[in-house]
């Protein structure tokens, strides 16, 4: 029984501040073999915590580390403390481009997360002609990679031979060109929606599919209707599907790298070197040299990234938060 | 969990189907399969036909062939190169992550080992450190360790799933009862073995779920090979692409047409190893993302 509970209240770990209703005393306390078991329990832990220590805190705590220098001409790498992050903070290349992946993610998330949300809701409905075709349809996108789904749209909607191209020569519909600089961001907003639909449709659907039958009965019983069945019985149950999926949304949006630097090759000029701050990180990195000031950009970007996605769990009941 | 969930057997009371809702839906479905249907129709097209022709239909002459193996012998076949490291990098790192995050989220799920709350809590928090933060410092370290320029420095971060170990926990605490450990502890079968002839049966459709995941990441990714790599020999599919599109548009804005058909056609193989991936393998993919959603 002891046992049993454990592994419940295990379960419900991230969804309870540390402290609360920790029971340490029955994790000593039990009979023998416990402590051999436990040490085949850290051996099999071992490998992840191997490749976390060298593939995400090494990296982590070195560029900390490297943003708090500076390389400068005489004397080498200097400690300069904060140096790094006042400039970034007040560096207006850094911040136009975040303020352009803020205006990117309050537009396009939740057209995409509403998006996969109704669509969710139409292929869980049982009331749509080949339901399973809908399902892969809408998801297969995600198999393709970012930087394919780029080019394809670049060359779709580009002036010269895509389908833009062609509406606008061969039938006389006058298109704007959507790899101009009023478009691009509507245009890889579309990319990005393309691609991650799909995704976050499965994650709702998967929630849908886990609603109880006897709670759909119940509610005809009493004599619900389809509507009311939605918004009582499927939208609540939406919730921690759409916590999790705001949260990987926002951490994807503001990592926005691969399509606008594809876009930077097919539309010369229209996509700065600052266009995301991912972007304006990796350029200061490789084409100019400075890792300490990339490096204070990246953690800049990460706190702010990191802090977001806290944000959106506080705002949910404690019980949907999923990180 | 697979399959299992009362939710499957049927919703209540079978209702008609929606003629409104069906066409609404199909517009939808015209959105994400048309690029891939002009992806289709355009590599059939040589360069004269790519810009004469309508976008959605066939232009003079069916050229696929001849673009396919214009394709593979580019640079002297560096395509089929790409194409193997893309293989390995995919294989190698989505294999090794996924096995790895079996066993650590197994021994959460099941061990009660000191500090495992801690250890679960600091991998969760680091669900949300962008990968950008990353690529500098550990294009840095790779640079003092050696690994730039080797299929090292792909492989090893794509090691790392904090996700695919949050799925394997909680898919752990599902999919094997306490009570068959135990057993399988009193009749004396050691730790290991429980491992290998039970827990790791139980885990394995969960298993075959982030592999599948963790085989989209490393087959798609750009942004750390792209930091990592500058030899073209090691260059995965999509950089190798990427690389071929800039050589289109020359620095002085001189395009070169000729190189169209190439990345259309190149692109179109390097889709097709996932998208059959995941037709074959629905039931992974579809269950697979119930735990994360669903789950607590």
């Amino acid at each position: 029984m002891a046992v049993g509970n454990a592994v419940v209240d295990d379960a419900a770990v991230g969804d309870r501040p540390s402290g609360a209703r920790r029971r340490r005393g029955g994790v000593t306390g039990r009979q023998g073999g416990v402590t051999r078991h436990n040490r085949v329990g850290y051996a099999l832990f071992l490998p992840f915590l191997a490749v976390f220590v060298v593939t995400i805190v090494a990296p982590l705590v070195y560029a900390i580390y490297l943003s708090l220098y500076r390389d400068q001409m005489i004397g080498g790498n200097v400690f300069s403390g904060l140096a790094n992050y006042t400039q970034a903070l007040g560096d207006s290349l850094f911040l136009s481009g975040l303020s352009r992946v803020g205006l990117f993610l309050v537009v396009q998330v939740p057209v995409m997360l509403i998006l996969a949300m109704l669509i969710a809701l139409a292929i869980d409905s049982g009331r749509l002609a080949g339901a399973k075709i809908f399902r892969i349809g809408v998801f297969i996108p995600y198999a393709v990679p970012g930087v394919v789904a780029t080019l394809m749209w670049g060359y779709l909607v580009g002036r010269q031979f895509g389908l833009a191209g062609s509406i606008s020569a061969d039938l006389g519909i006058g298109l704007p060109n959507f790899l101009s600089s009023g478009w691009m961001l509507a245009t890889i907003g579309n990319v990005t929606t393309w691609e991650f639909t799909g995704y976050n449709m499965l994650i709702f659907y998967a929630a849908l599919r886990a609603i109880p039958v006897e709670l759909y009965e119940a509610a005809e019983v009493d004599g619900a209707g389809e509507f009311r069945k939605a918004w009582s019985i499927k939208v609540p149950a939406l919730r921690r599907a759409l916590v999790l999926a705001t949260t990987f949304s926002i951490i994807g949006s503001f990592q926005l790298f691969n399509e606008p630097s594809i876009m930077q090759q097919l539309a010369p000029g229209v996509v700065s070197t600052n266009y995301t701050p991912n972007l304006y990180a990796y350029n200061l990195a490789f084409n100019g040299q400075e890792y300490n000031y990339a490096a204070a950009v990246a953690v800049v970007l990460g706190v702010v990234t990191v802090v977001l996605a806290y944000v959106v769990q506080l705002w949910t009941a404690r019980r949907e938060r999923v990180l | 969990m697979l399959g299992s969930r009362p939710g499957q057997r049927g919703r209540p009371g079978q209702r008609r189907n929606s003629p409104a809702l069906t066409a609404v839906m199909t517009l939808m479905l015209i959105y994400t399969l048309l690029p891939l249907a002009w992806l289709l129709i355009s590599s059939t097209k040589n360069t004269p036909s790519l810009f004469s022709s309508f976008g959605l239909w066939f232009g003079n002459g069916f050229h696929l062939w001849s673009n396919i193996s214009e394709v593979f012998s580019y640079q002297n076949g560096i395509y089929l190169q790409w194409f193997g490291n893309t293989a390995l990098y995919a294989f190698a790192g989505a294999g090794g992550s996924a096995l790895i995050a079996t066993l650590g989220g197994y021994s959460l799920a099941k061990y009660k080992f000191k500090g495992r709350k801690l250890l679960f809590a600091i991998v969760l928090g680091a669900i949300s450190v962008p990968g950008t933060a990353l690529a500098v410092p550990t294009y840095l370290l790779f640079a003092k360790w050696g690994l730039i320029n080797t299929p090292w420095a792909v492989i090893i971060p794509s090691l790392c799933s904090p996700f695919g170990l949050y799925l394997m926990r909680v898919y752990s605490i599902d999919a094997i009862p306490d009570s068959l450990l135990e057993a399988s502890r009193i009749d004396g079968a050691g730790e290991l073995r429980t491992l290998r002839t039970i827990a790791m049966r139980l885990l394995a459709p969960g298993f075959v779920t982030v592999l599948l995941f963790s085989l989209v990441a490393t087959w798609n990714n750009y942004f750390l090979p792209l930091v990592v790599l500058s030899n073209p020999r090691w260059y995965p599919l999509t950089v190798g692409l990427a690389s071929i599109d800039a050589g289109s548009t020359g620095p002085s804005g001189g395009i070169a047409r000729e190189v169209y058909p190439l990345v259309i056609t190149g692109s179109l193989l390097a889709i097709i190893p996932l998208v059959v991936c995941f037709l074959f393998l629905q039931r992974f993919w579809q269950s697979g993302l119930a735990v994360g959603s669903v789950k607590q």
